[in-house]
């Protein structure tokens, strides 16, 4: 794509607007086998085909909550046996200042609470949100995507994007209606 | 499309249904819905009550705990009461939203958003009651291992520092499970709010929620692991709450039957405010179709099987005080509880925890609302005074006759019990105007299965589908 004049808009990608689930997933698929690598999909409500078919699949969420939840659990039970063994040992009748099973019931409370936190932290980031602003929402139509309508939008950056083939190919994939979406400078 | 007057549907949602019909049912109530007078009155009842909570909460600060009917032999009364009967009423809301989930019951689609705000609401009522117990409120900070000017650190080996622990992270995690269950629906309300307020207010809550696959494949990944670890949380915390008790000498506390027995009367409980909130909500927003007779019967289903649990451990007490041969427990059972000052409290859980469930075996009394909600209610008054039995029964008698004593409540116990029950009503009337009560993304997806199943009916097999 040739850079844009100055006094030319810059332009976001290109949006498709579907009506139901299945044409989407379907376009989605094609829209990966054309070669396309920059486009995303959007969905009132989880799809599991959808993200397959975009080809997203990110682990970092359960990875994050295993770290969180191992952090945490070691967190837990380090904080007990340094209070009672080593910062502030407390003699009582002879016995050992510290025993594993009394210190479980919170290790594990720290644990769930570490990976909880991990998790969505990380879902927020990798998702980039919180997000202000973005292009999309300068689209009216695109308010229906959380409520009853369906969404392919492939974007200008996309080494493939053509401002002429990409909405042809895009109408040629079943969608009610193909629009350009502008970026704001 | 929805159902006449007085029609109810055993679907899970109303024939007829699509996305955008649930879309706008459900986001219509907190956008265009006028305030009507009934709820308005609700909502002042409720700040009434709250008021009530706030001077007995001023008072305690205050004065003291001295205000409380608490003595040395009862030194645990209402405010363990309603602790435990809170943050048990919580625990259904987690079922629901954690347990269900997992175990792919459609069901739970419609009930999970309330039932979890509930559990919210009731761990927030529950938290006030042990930290205004502690009696010296400047020194709250020591439930919690902060660096301290003694360089002490709180007992870990003690079941109370356990509940802090676990009682902090279930109202953590219940808040985010909520809060990221909500993010999607927020963005509908930001998208379909007509008032510029209103659409601020949603779209900076909605974090920029724009229904991308990709941040959807994170958003569910995230979604059921949450569910995963609150399933062991909400066991863990409940059991928690019985060590309390359990780990105690107390005749009528030292039984190992205590978890269990105190995890099924929590999702007992739990489920019988979820129905006390479901069946005027349903009736009042006109939900009927889509919060439908299917799931009041499961509640109330749910709601035997777990009644049947409590009623099993109360048999079970009464065996174990005979089988010790302990002359402390069969005291306790047999001349306390059963004959004691409190006896009447006794049978009167019996009668409403053990008995009055036992309507729920007809399918006639299961699918009348009226019929649920006075079993609910009675089921929540039981559970009530089941952890009243256990805490003030075993506490007012226990081992030296010359230290019992009895126990009667003030006027400021009961402001804090009256108060916890009208700001819990409150926050609730709020929630039921502000968010959307039922899940609305959920909601959708459902009816796409649902379509494929129709469609699948209809392709695949000579029988017509249902309707």
């Amino acid at each position: 794509m040739r850079p844009p004049a100055p006094e030319e808009p810059l332009v976001y990608g290109f949006l498709a607007e579907f009506t139901a689930p299945e044409p989407l997933i379907e376009a989605a698929r094609r829209t990966r086998e054309a070669g396309y690598t920059r486009f995303d999909a959007y969905s009132p409500f989880p799809i599991p085909s959808l993200a397959e078919a975009i080809g997203a699949r990110d682990v970092s969420v359960p990875v994050a909550m295993l770290v969180g939840g191992i952090l945490g659990a070691a967190g837990g039970y380090a904080l007990q046996y340094y209070a009672m063994a080593r910062d502030y040992p407390v003699n009582i009748g002879g016995r050992p200042p510290f025993a594993w099973p009394p210190a479980i019931p919170i290790t594990f409370e720290v644990a769930v609470l570490a990976a909880a936190l991990f998790g969505v932290i990380t879902m927020l980031v990798g998702n980039g949100l919180p997000l202000p602003y973005h292009p999309l929402f300068a689209v009216e139509e695109f308010g229906r995507v959380t409520s009853d309508h369906f969404f392919l939008v492939i974007e200008a950056r996309d080494p493939q994007f053509d401002p002429q083939a990409t909405p042809a190919f895009l109408a040629s994939l079943g969608a009610t209606r193909v629009q350009l979406v502008r970026q704001e400078r | 499309m929805t159902l006449r007057p007085n029609e109810e549907t055993f679907d899970l949602v109303a024939p007829g249904h699509t996305y955008t019909s649930v879309t706008e049912k459900i986001s219509s109530i907190v956008l265009d819905r006028r305030v009507s007078l009934r709820w308005l009155a609700a909502v002042m009842v409720g700040l009434a009550l709250a008021g009530v909570l706030t001077v007995g909460i001023g008072t305690v600060l205050l004065f003291g705990v001295g205000l409380w009917g608490n003595n040395q032999t009862v030194s645990w009364a209402f405010d363990i009461v309603n602790f435990v009967t809170w943050i048990g009423i919580g625990h259904a809301g987690t079922l629901i939203s954690a347990i269900l989930l997992l175990l792919h019951q459609a069901w739970r689609t419609s009930i999970n958003r309330y039932a979890e705000a509930m559990t919210l609401f009731a761990v927030l009522m529950a938290g006030l009651f042990p930290l205004i117990h502690i009696g010296r409120h400047m020194f709250a900070y020591w439930l919690f291992p902060l660096p301290n000017s003694m360089g002490l650190w709180p007992q870990f080996r003690s079941p109370l520092v356990w509940d802090v622990f676990a009682v902090t992270t279930y109202l953590t995690v219940s808040a985010l499970f909520w809060y990221v269950g909500l993010i999607p629906d927020l963005a509908t309300l930001r998208d379909r709010a007509r008032t510029s307020v209103a659409k601020l207010t949603y779209g900076v809550l909605a974090m920029g929620w724009r229904g991308s696959a990709r941040h959807w494949q994170r958003y569910s990944a995230l979604y059921l692991l949450l569910a995963g670890i609150s399933t062991p949380l909400v066991v863990s915390v409940h059991t928690i709450v019985s060590f309390d008790f359990a780990v105690g000498i107390v005749p009528g506390w030292h039984v190992t039957l205590f978890p269990p027995y105190f995890v099924a009367g929590a999702i007992f409980a739990g489920f019988a405010m979820a129905l006390l909130l479901a069946i005027p909500m349903r009736h009042f927003f006109g939900l009927r179709d889509l919060i439908t007779m299917r799931h009041l019967e499961n509640m109330g289903k749910l709601m035997l099987a777990t009644g049947l649990i409590v009623f099993y451990a109360y048999l079970i007490e009464i065996f174990f005080a005979w089988y010790s041969a302990n002359p402390y427990e069969r005291y306790l059972i047999f001349s306390n509880r059963m004959r004691g000052p409190y006896g009447w409290t006794y049978w009167l859980l019996l009668l409403l925890n053990g008995l009055l469930p036992q309507l729920l075996w007809f399918r006639r009394f299961r699918t009348s609302p009226p019929v649920l909600f006075a079993i609910a209610l009675g089921v929540t008054v039981g559970m009530w005074f089941e952890r009243f039995v256990i805490i003030v029964t075993s506490l007012s008698r226990d081992y030296l006759p010359s230290m019992w004593a009895f126990y009667g409540p003030t006027g400021n116990d009961w402001a804090f019990l009256l108060g916890t029950v009208g700001t819990f009503v409150l926050l609730f009337l709020l929630f039921a105007r502000l968010l959307p009560v039922i899940s609305i993304a959920e909601m959708r997806e459902l009816i796409m299965h649902q379509g494929h199943v129709a469609s699948y009916t209809l392709h695949g097999s000579a029988t017509p589908p249902e309707r």
